[in-house]
């Protein structure tokens, strides 16, 4: 039983454990998602310039460091950066007002995945071309 | 921090079963199972989700109508608000099916299967369906959502073009039911700062209308990283409004006059 002198513990109604998530919110998590992602990647990628330019000592230092799976992570970069840029061009055009009704808003969804797809097939596929010849 | 598990005294617990009464039996015998959120104030136990069975015959049209036969029939303890049971008042909104609308319009047979019935997400319960709304309460209060003047009061009432009421269609029809800012993550996570859609959306409705002349101050009480701009365009409160109305566009309005307005 409870009195006014301690009051209630409320609890917190379900969240996250409930909702359905469509569309929409979906990929504005994947955006955020992709955003982390890119800022530590393109970190890495920074390194991997920066050792290109400094010599084969600190090359050589980059490519122990990263291998194997360097070149993996590079693939996962190549698709989050497609998709990253695909949906900030969507939010471009929902800043300035327009597409923000929901069937515009879905339709213009489908077609960043779209894009998405186009674009990493593209990067992914002349990756790994380079690579293999 | 965004805490995206429930608190330890929030986590819900596997509920009672409740069979139809043996007198209150529907003619097929059919039943539909509604699982819905209880927690009980006095008793100092988990929530937990009970499963009700409501004979197909008996559980009318809309989700409250079944709410309101289990309580008439199986459970008097089971709570919730309504009151217009038309959409107009605001009070029945609810978690149904993983979507926040409002109970008496939404159609049982927009619903598949079982019917999951829980409180608006990320709020402190009352009891049972009925959350803790008090914080949306001040949030409202604090944009002031009423007409402000400098001009002195005209003889009769300050008109207004056709054109420019027009651009108060969309907002004004919000019922403060407030589905879109408990479904929005933003809020969930920044409730406390950000003012969220429902507000926002009636923020704007004061900044359009062009008989408001304290359109400069309250840009300025909305310029701060907080309270406008953890708007992410996840969408979820269009999605989600019972009414078909926009907060998301209302917010980048308000977003696009801030920029304007900086020339």
């Amino acid at each position: 039983m409870t009195d006014q002198d301690t009051p209630v513990q409320r609890p917190l109604s379900p969240h996250l454990q409930v909702y359905r998530l469509p569309l929409l919110p979906l990929m504005s998590i994947t955006h955020r998602v992709t955003g982390v992602g890119l800022a530590f990647g393109t970190l890495v990628l920074a390194w991997w310039l920066a050792a290109l330019a400094t010599g084969p000592g600190a090359y050589d230092l980059f490519i122990r460091f990263m291998n194997p799976l360097g070149g993996l992570a590079l693939l996962g970069w190549m698709i989050a950066i497609a998709y990253h840029f695909c949906n900030g061009i969507r939010h471009l055009i929902w800043d300035t007002g327009h597409a923000l009704d929901l069937g515009s808003a879905e339709r213009a969804g489908y077609l960043v995945l779209v894009g998405w797809l186009v674009l990493s097939a593209v990067m992914v596929g002349s990756a790994l071309l380079f690579w293999l010849s | 921090m965004a805490e995206f598990t429930l608190p330890r005294n929030s986590k819900v617990k596997k509920g009672l079963h409740w069979k139809v009464p043996a007198d209150k039996a529907g003619e097929s015998g059919k039943t539909r199972s509604f699982k819905v959120y209880r927690w009980n104030p006095d008793t100092g136990e988990n929530p937990r989700l009970d499963t009700y069975d409501v004979p197909v015959e008996r559980m009318g049209q809309m989700v409250l109508d079944a709410l309101i036969w289990i309580k008439n029939n199986v459970d008097s303890s089971l709570t919730f608000r309504r009151s217009c049971r038309e959409g107009v008042c605001g009070s029945c909104s609810m978690n149904i099916d993983g979507t926040n609308t409002l109970a008496c319009t939404k159609n049982l047979d927009d619903v598949r299967g079982d019917v999951a019935v829980y409180p608006l997400p990320h709020r402190p319960v009352v009891k049972d369906l009925v959350p803790d709304l008090n914080q949306l309460y001040s949030q409202l209060a604090s944009i002031e959502p009423w007409l402000k003047t400098d001009s002195p009061a005209p003889s009769r009432e300050r008109y207004q073009s056709v054109e420019d009421r027009a651009k108060l269609d969309g907002l004004w029809e919000c019922i403060l039911c407030f589905s879109c800012s408990t479904a929005c993550p933003s809020y969930w996570w920044n409730g406390d700062r950000y003012l969220g859609p429902a507000i926002l959306l009636q923020a704007y409705r004061w900044l359009a209308d062009s008989r408001d002349e304290a359109t400069g101050e309250r840009l300025d009480a909305l310029e701060d990283p907080f309270r406008l701009y953890r708007c992410h365009t996840i969408m979820n409160c269009t999605k989600t409004c019972p009414k078909g109305l926009n907060p998301a566009k209302a917010i980048t309005e308000i977003k696009k006059m801030m920029v304007e307005r900086r020339g």
